[in-house]
């Protein structure tokens, strides 16, 4: 990566002025088609380095890459404390950081990261609202949490401070997002479960999960504590010392009375205590629902009345990164937003950015079924192929303006967030 | 010519220690030592900078749940030594003492090497479906009508912790045990049996003596290994428990590097001490 970034830096100029005559010509001449257009020669030499969360740093977006765009992405995929340290404390290490809206709100004061510029994302206005005024219909009100919203955009590339309207400098640009709720196993229940108050039920004793990330798995707890009628909070995001006491205070008298079977810490764990019947209702996300039950075991995402806790993650930039680097960076993103991706993401039950994009890329069928809430006509797969319903089968929730519309939080980091980690380590040592 | 000679001496002394002293002040001295600075430092929610403040200390001395994880620490350090010590014990006694040739002797010590082949990690894992509620254990035993329900705590439990603990470092133990007891002389055995010692006398004042080296060499690994663990609790007690490796890895995770410092110091002086108390019983240079 240094080798290429030396040999770009000291003839770029002189690269880009020869490359733009040449691909002009052939432009010109008709020999290239679609884009990449101006940097098709020496953009071959780039290679980008992308770390982000296990959820969208898939290998099959680096091979379309090469393929689409010519230049290389090299992927890293970790955990997220993992990813929140590496994009505080390495910056030298990444060009393209994939990162949750709330590690953005931790992370963006210490630099390592530049604003976009929106006048060079060609999609830009499409984006869903959700992402830009926070509203995902002009009636709907901003949810609790960090909201992509509100962490989304600062005055000036350079700008520390995040603006509290839409600007023309964006923090990160959304790739994925949805909206979690409890998994359950219907087939070990065998009754309707319709709040979140029901993981503290005594009926699940020693049957119950949550997760073991301490700003995830505090929202979830928030949830249950209000659906509860124990505790009404004025913002779950953002939560003063005596509501982070009190929510965990209950969840610790449960864990004492053996109320957990267990707590999870990454996906594969949360799959196998769900699959292996070991717990049988607990935190999840979507796509380890989806690996359940493409073991043949039923698994429903729940639907609750209280609504769902969202999450967002999206792209940033390092600063590190300028001229070449950051114009095929550019080309990423624009690529990222023009459907493809999109259409891969939503198919494993994700929500993309630029959902009318990712339709061009989807069947009516997958389509209706993912974003519009309609009965499959036929069978739903999954990317690489696993059957996940069958003809007549709704998808968990609803359409996508029901289960947005309906989302009661977002991820979030508080301002009293030391003290809840001190908190959560005595909740997990009791 | 003879100072010169004493000095060319001391020259080669220092010259052939000096590759050990390198290596060990730049791989084991200055990380401590850099682990002992960092956790003075201060941290704010996204970086650390150096400072000189007690408030790391301070916050860990005064936590209730600094002294609730070291009593569980405690806890499971000493009934895991205790069951790798029985079995280790008895383990290289049967190697030592019961095998006649040397060649078994060599083919059953390689047989307790094997499971090391593979990574603690999976040998760990490889627990959970054997103990699940549905795991091949709880089958077997309700199919045998022994339990009507499935045992709970064969999982996820502190029991799971100790069980791994045990199948992980008992080698450990077994490797220096059977070690300083093929070097007991046998002629002290048949000594000890003409003087019409049983054979349990035989053992606690013949062979456990001689070999109280070797049981201290390896209670050390195994005191330090389960002192020092934190992913064998996370797994197997499905993340109920907690013990101090836990709480530096938590405190890594959330980017609060000088306070997993600190834990670590007093994680180390701890060991040390214990450590320490363990050599008052044996003196391991005079009996090697």
């Amino acid at each position: 990566m240094t080798e290429t970034s030396k040999t770009s830096s000291v003839s770029r100029r002189s690269l880009l002025k020869g490359t733009a005559a040449v691909a002009g010509a052939a432009i010109g001449s008709g020999v290239v088609t679609g884009f990449p257009t101006i940097w098709a020669q020496n953009i071959k030499d780039v290679t980008l380095r992308q770390f982000g969360t296990g959820v969208s740093n898939l290998n099959d977006v680096a091979i379309k890459v090469k393929e689409d765009l010519g230049f290389t992405l090299e992927m890293t995929a970790l955990d997220s404390d993992s990813v929140t340290q590496r994009a505080a404390t390495q910056p030298k290490s990444f060009d393209i950081a994939d990162i949750e809206y709330w590690i953005c709100k931790k992370v963006w004061p210490t630099g390592n990261l530049q604003a976009m510029d929106t006048s060079k994302i060609k999609n830009f206005d499409r984006i869903a609202p959700i992402f830009t005024t926070g509203k995902l219909t002009p009636e709907s009100t901003v949810a609790q949490g960090t909201a992509p919203s509100t962490v989304g955009f600062v005055e000036g590339q350079d700008g520390t401070a995040f603006a509290k309207e839409v600007t023309g400098w964006m923090t990160l640009i959304p790739t994925i997002y949805n909206a979690d709720t409890l998994g359950i196993r219907p087939d070990l229940i065998g009754r309707p479960i319709d709040t979140w108050a029901e993981l503290l039920n005594p009926e699940f004793k020693g049957k119950a999960s949550i997760l073991d990330i301490s700003s995830i798995g505090i929202m979830d707890m928030a949830m249950v504590c209000e659906a509860m009628g124990e505790i009404k909070y004025a913002d779950k995001g953002n939560m003063t010392r005596e509501e982070i006491d009190k929510t965990i205070g209950i969840f610790m008298e449960a864990k004492k009375n053996g109320q957990f079977r267990a707590f999870w810490k990454s996906f594969d764990e949360s799959v196998n205590l769900m699959a292996s019947g070991e717990v049988v209702i607990q935190s999840m996300w979507s796509p380890a629902i989806t690996a359940v039950k493409s073991k043949g075991i039923e698994c429903v995402y729940q639907p609750l009345k209280e609504g769902y806790r969202s999450w967002g993650g999206g792209i940033g930039l390092s600063a590190n990164l300028s001229g070449l680097e950051l114009e095929a960076a550019y080309e990423y993103i624009n690529w990222y937003l023009s459907g493809w991706v999109g259409g891969y993401l939503m198919r494993q039950g994700y929500y993309s950015a630029v959902p009318e994009t990712s339709k061009e890329f989807m069947s009516e069928n997958e389509w209706g079924y993912w974003y519009e809430g309609k009965p499959a006509t036929g069978d739903i797969t999954s990317p690489t192929g696993d059957k996940l319903a069958a003809a007549g089968d709704v998808r968990d929730g609803g359409s996508y303006i029901e289960r947005m519309g309906a989302v009661a939080c977002w991820n979030a980091v508080m301002d009293e967030n030391q003290y809840m980690v001190g908190k959560w380590n005595e909740f997990i040592a009791a | 010519m003879s100072s010169k000679q004493n000095f060319s001496d001391a020259l080669s002394g220092w010259l052939m220690a000096a590759p050990l002293v390198i290596v060990l002040a730049l791989f084991l001295v200055l990380p401590i030592a850099m682990i002992v600075v960092v956790s003075f430092w201060g941290a704010t929610e996204f970086s650390i900078y150096p400072a000189f403040k007690l408030d790391n200390y301070e916050f860990l001395l005064r936590s209730s749940v600094t002294y609730s994880v070291y009593l569980k620490t405690f806890m499971f350090t000493i009934i895991s030594w205790a069951l790798c010590l029985v079995i280790g014990f008895t383990v290289a006694y049967f190697l030592a003492f019961h095998v006649r040739t040397q060649t078994w002797q060599i083919v059953l010590f390689l047989l307790c090497t094997v499971p090391f082949w593979t990574s603690n990690i999976i040998r760990m894992i490889s627990w959970v479906p054997f103990l699940g509620r549905n795991g091949i254990a709880n089958q077997t035993l309700m199919s045998m009508g022994v339990i009507e329900q499935p045992l709970e705590w064969l999982l996820f439990s502190d029991f799971a912790v100790v069980l791994a603990f045990v199948h992980l470092y008992t080698l450990f133990m077994v490797v220096p045990i059977f070690n300083t007891m093929m070097r007991i002389d046998k002629s002290l055995l048949e000594a000890a049996r003409d003087a019409g010692a049983t054979g349990f006398q035989t053992l606690t004042n013949v062979i456990l003596p001689l070999t109280k080296p070797g049981i201290m060499i390896g209670s050390i690994f195994v005191v330090t290994l389960v002192m020092g663990d934190f992913i064998t609790v996370r797994f197997m007690s499905g993340s109920q428990s907690a013990n101090v490796g836990r709480l530096i890895s938590n405190d890594v995770a959330l980017l609060r590097y000088p306070s997993a410092a600190a834990t670590s110091v007093v994680l180390l002086i701890t060991v040390l001490i214990t450590i320490g108390i363990m050599l008052r019983f044996v003196n391991i240079r005079k009996e090697l």
